[in-house]
Formats: structure tokens, sequence, C-alpha cells
């Protein structure tokens, strides 16, 4: 159980110009699952190297419990780090591998034997200890990996992708046993992945990462009902937008006035911006409803658990996605009445012009 | 249909073709090989244990183990006991005191040459940086450059260097002592330790000491426990070099140990100046011998399914 706090993060590299990582404040509380999401290179690895003592940070600051770590080496610090392709040491056997922290540590090779056979069990993985890394496939390799991390009971478990590596139904079980690990262990957890989806799937929270900068820092959620900026709600898998500016509680766009409701206190919309919606929330066909305006379908993709449609809104283009059991469907070239639901619209902030 | 099986024919026999003339070429090669390397050997056993061998005789009609008993090995003839051999012995013929200098400047060479080596390759295997091209180059200058060369300069100025020192107190006596010796062998072993290690860094993955780190294992531990283990074969193979180099060496030695400092190939040569031919065999069996024999121990290592120039970095 460890609170993790991150001031003022920076890594500048001599020679480049753009930080790798630029003032990052982040603030773990203890036992939370975080995930670091970004694009490949927006310094969410470094910011884990650095956590884990590999990278030395240019300014800034990292505690646990209130105490800084930064001059601590990596072997003292309790920081233990999962990486991406497991890192299995290949003249050892798994048992060996798994034990290889205990050992360090100085713990008798009895009591050794007996905690690597609890950490294979508990990754499921009972009978393996004597084969070789060689002998695992990728799944097997990625649990030992993680006994191997959890043996030594780490104040905090870092994980570099833990899921990319694998295999969808693969994904699916490596989920579940991270999950039910680190709620039953209760250690403070950051992965980092370029991934929306693996953030979705496993984190409390999402730091959400752009060219070395945190962007958003929220519940997986509010990202998708709140997102800070046009960059993030595209990077969410977010293709509608519409200018606007916001006059309280109300966007006036060049297709009508919508009525939004207003976020928590720490997110407040730009008064100029971009309003979005994401395809799902859009809700066809219901003419009386609020925040209802007239558009056209375009086209119209049936792809079996429901249909996509591309629709005409003034000069604008934006898509709906209409699940498969809500009743009635649209031809291509209908007119049809388009709600934007109050507590689905949110306004962003555009990107600056490339 | 019948075009094509006499298609089929034709390449059939044409690679059949290859194969045979992949087959001589093997072949003569290694016959090249044991005319080249193995026949002296044969020659040398026969010489060494002949009392005379002349011209058209295939094999000696006379024995003897004078060659033996001239490098003090043996007893006298007729005067053939434990205890005499054991007293050959224990004064330390020179042949025996030359083998132990040889033995121990080549484990020193070794040892230093690996120890400046394995930084020197890391940095050379896995980054790149500014004059890398350049440093490369000067640590291979002393396999093109003649030996003669540097030597020379380099005699004078550990002369020079131990003339200063004594001036200042310091009896360091660099030229003409052993460590002088070993230091200059460094010259000539140096660019085969590092090119042999620099191969096995380029395939190495430093992100498993990352791991060993962030799993509790400070810095000696980690190069104990994993950066050892991964560069043993290659590490392996830079220490037969190393080794060897420095056994064959006669000209540094000969230049730097300015004749005080007698290893088995000053013996030899000087040996060979004499015109005994037995003595010259003996001495030549005994020379070659720790090298066969570290060949035959290691040819495992050297084989190409070993990893010998692969770290783990591609598991």
């Amino acid at each position: 159980m460890t609170h993790v706090r991150i001031n003022n993060l920076t890594k500048a590299y001599s020679g480049v110009d753009a930080p790798a990582v630029a003032d990052m404040d982040l603030d773990i509380p203890s036992g939370r699952l975080i995930a670091l999401l970004g694009p490949s290179g927006c310094g969410k690895t470094t910011t884990l190297k650095m956590i884990a003592g590999l990278i030395r940070p240019t300014a800034g600051d990292i505690s646990f419990d209130g105490d800084s770590i930064v001059r601590i080496p990596p072997e003292k610090r309790g920081a233990v780090m999962v990486f991406q392709n497991y890192l299995l040491f290949p003249y050892m056997s798994v048992g060996q591998n798994v034990g290889f922290g205990l050992k360090m540590a100085g713990v008798d090779p009895k009591t050794i034997d007996q905690r690597v056979q609890e950490m294979l069990d508990l990754v499921r993985l009972p009978d393996i200890s004597d084969r070789r890394p060689k002998q695992l496939s990728g799944g097997q390799q990625q649990r030992v990996a993680l006994a191997r991390a959890l043996i030594t009971k780490p104040r905090v478990l870092l994980l570099d992708e833990p899921l990319s590596n694998l295999d969808a139904h693969l994904r699916d079980e490596m989920r579940e046993l991270i999950l039910s690990v680190q709620r039953d262990l209760g250690i403070t957890t950051i992965f980092v992945t370029h991934d929306q989806e693996e953030a979705v799937l496993l984190a409390d929270r999402i730091a959400m990462i752009f060219d070395g900068r945190l962007q958003q820092f929220a519940s997986p959620d509010v990202f998708y009902r709140h997102p800070a900026s046009e960059r993030i709600a595209r990077f969410l898998g977010g293709v509608n937008f519409l200018p606007g500016k916001r006059r309280g509680d109300t966007v006036e766009t060049d297709v009508g006035s919508f009525r939004f409701a207003p976020g928590g206190e720490d997110e407040r919309p730009p008064e100029d911006g971009l309003l979005t919606i994401r395809p799902e929330q859009i809700v066809l066909g219901q003419p009386n409803a609020e925040n209802t305006v007239q558009g056209r379908i375009v086209s119209r993709i049936f792809v079996g658990t429901y249909t996509r449609y591309r629709l005409a809104l003034g000069s604008h283009q934006i898509e709906a996605v209409r699940s498969a059991d809500v009743a009635g469907d649209f031809a291509e070239g209908q007119d049809v009445p388009i709600g934007f639901p109050a507590d689905r619209v949110w306004m962003v902030r555009p990107d600056q012009a490339a | 249909m019948a075009d094509v099986t006499v298609k089929e024919l034709a390449t059939a026999d044409r690679s059949a073709g290859k194969r045979a003339t992949g087959k001589v070429i093997f072949y003569a090669t290694v016959i090249f090989l044991c005319v080249m390397l193995v026949l002296p050997v044969i020659a040398f056993f026969i010489n060494a244990f002949a009392f005379r061998w002349f011209y058209p005789q295939l094999i000696p009609d006379e024995w003897s183990l004078q060659a033996w008993q001239r490098l003090g090995l043996l007893p006298p003839p007729g005067q053939f006991s434990v205890g005499n051999l054991l007293a050959q012995w224990t004064s330390v013929p020179d042949v025996i005191h030359a083998l132990g200098l040889s033995l121990w400047i080549g484990f020193l060479v070794t040892g230093i040459s690996v120890v400046i080596g394995i930084p020197a390759a890391r940095a050379l295997g896995m980054y790149s940086f500014r004059a890398k091209r350049l440093i490369e180059f000067v640590i291979i200058t002393p396999t093109i450059v003649p030996p003669i060369a540097f030597s020379l300069g380099l005699n004078i100025n550990f002369i020079r260097w131990d003339l200063a020192l004594e001036a200042a107190g310091i009896n360091l006596g660099l030229s003409g002592s052993v460590l002088g010796v070993s230091i200059v062998h460094l010259v000539p072993v140096m660019p085969y330790v590092v090119l042999t290690l620099s191969g096995v860094f380029a395939n190495y993955n430093a992100d498993f000491e990352a791991q060993a780190r962030t799993l509790g294992a400070g810095p000696f531990r980690t190069f104990w426990h994993v950066t050892f283990p991964a560069i043993l074969p290659g590490l392996f193979v830079a220490c037969l070099f190393a080794f060897l180099v420095s056994w064959s060496q006669y000209l540094l030695t000969f230049l730097i140990g300015q004749g005080r400092v007698i290893t088995l190939p000053i013996l030899l040569f000087s040996a060979a100046g004499s015109g005994n031919n037995a003595v010259i065999a003996a001495l030549s069996l005994i020379f070659i011998a720790p090298a066969v024999l570290i060949l035959l121990v290691s040819s495992r290592y050297l084989s190409g399914e070993s990893g010998a120039v692969g770290g783990f970095g591609r598991v």
C-alpha cells in the first residue's frame, strides 16, 4: 500500500528540443490501478522507468508515501517493473526466475522454494517450476514474469504494455488475473499502454499523455463523457466535432443551439471550442426530443449488431451508430431528426492548427 | 509432360554436379590443412624421439630420449630413477621455468584484457557515439601494423618512463620486466578481445539488467547473475584468443623483455639457432601442447551452434 506522488517531473535529453516528459504531476492514491495512456513516443514509458529508477529525471520529484525516492537506486525502491517482452532469464528455470527477487534479498532457499510455489499457484501455473522459460508460451511467460515481480511484495508494481503481446483470448484471461491479483494484494500499480481499450479495461484512472505532457487524469468513463480536448476525444475514438460557442450551458453552432449538462467544478468546458458527442449516443428519429435538429442520411452500413449511419447536418457530416435492438431503420437520402441528449453533449478544446 | 521430365532431370543433374564440385573443394581444403598443420606435428613427434633421422629414411632407425635429457626433463642416460627424475624437476629446468612464465603472462594478459575489454566492447557493441568508427579503427590497428614498428617505439618510451620514475624514486621497471612484457602483449591481444566481445554485446539486451535491478539486485550482483552468464560463451572465446595470442608472442617479448624475460617462444627461437633438430622438435611439442589442449577442451564452445558470438538478446 503505497501512495505515489509525482511532482513537476521532467526528463530532457541533451540535443533534443522537446523534453521527453515535461512538468508531470500525478497523485496516485494507495492501492490503485493507474494507466499511463498515450501514443508511442509520448513519454509514458520514460515516466514509468523514472518511477522504477531506471532513468534519472532532469527535474522534479517522485515520492512513495511522502518520502522522495529519486536518489534511491532502483534495487532499493521496492518498485518492480514487468517489461513488455517479459525478460525471463533464459539460463534459469522458471522457479529460479520467480525466486530471483528473494534470492537477492538474501532469503533462505527453503523459504524461497515455498514462496515460489505460492506465487506460481497465484498465477495459476503450479507445475512448471522446473521448466525453462523457452518451453513456455507467451501467456505463460507473462504470468511467470508477474509472479517474479510480485514475490518480493513490491510497494509499487510497474507494468509495461501488459496485454499488448497477447492473443485476444489470452488478453481477457490476463486482464482478469491482473485485476484479481492487484485487488487481493492491494499493490499500487501503474501500467503503460498505447491501447485505449487496454487502459479502459484495466485502470481505475487513466493519465492521458501527449508529447510528454499530462493532458487529463480521470476515471475511464470521464474520458468518454467529458474529454478535455479534441485530441483526447479523437484518441478515444471520437469522430463528431462541430465548431461552436458556449453561452452558459448552451452551445451555439451553425446548425442550431444545444443545451448541455455542466460537468464538475474541475471540468470547465471552453468558451470557444468544438461540440462533441459519441456516435452511439446520438438519438435518431425522435422529432420532439430536446436538442433535436433535422438532418439527412448520407450512407448506411449494416454491421450486424449495429448499424452505422453517416449524416449530413448543414455543411457538416457526422456519424451515428444505432444498436440493432432499437426499432426502426432509416434509408439513404431520408430526412431524419437527429437528437443530441443534453447529458451526452460536451465541449472540447480544439487542437491548435498544425 | 515429357518436357517437364527432361527439365527436371537437367536440374537434378546440375545440382548433382554442384554437389560434386562442393565435395572436391571440401576435401581439397581438408587435405591442404592436414598437410600444412598436421604433418609438421607428426614430424616433430618423430624428431623429438629420434637419435638421427637422415634422408632417405622414412622413419629413423635409432630412437632416443636425448632431446628430453638435454632439456633437463629426463635424467641423463643410464641414471634413470624416480629420485633423479624428482631432483631434475625440482631444480626447475629452463624449459619448465619458461613454460611457467609463459602461462603466468598468458593468464595475466587474459585477465587484464578482459577487464578492459568488457566495458569497451559493451560501449562499441551497444551504443553509437561520435568517433565510434575511429575508435574501432584504432583498436584493430595492431592487427595491421607490423609489431616491430610499435614495439620499438614502446620500448624507447618504457625505458624513458623507467628512468623518469627512477629519478622520482619509484622503481617500476617496465622495460625488461614481466609486467612490461604483459602490458605490451595487450597491444596485439586487445583487438581480438574487443572484437569478439562487441559481437556479443551487439546481440545483448540490456533490459535484462534493468529487470534485475528492479527485482532488487545491485550493480555488482546484476553483473554476476545476469550480464556474466549472458556473455559467458563469448567471454570464453575472447579469453582463448587472448591467451593464445599472448602465448605465441615472440618479437614483443624479445624486445621489451630485453633477454631477461625468457618465455617459451624465446627459448624455442634460441634453440632453433642451435641446429639440434631433436631439441627444437621437443620444445615445439611443449609449445603447442597447451594450444591443442585448450582447443580440445573448448571445441564445443567454438561450434556454430553455441552462442559463442551471441548473447541472449536473440531469445
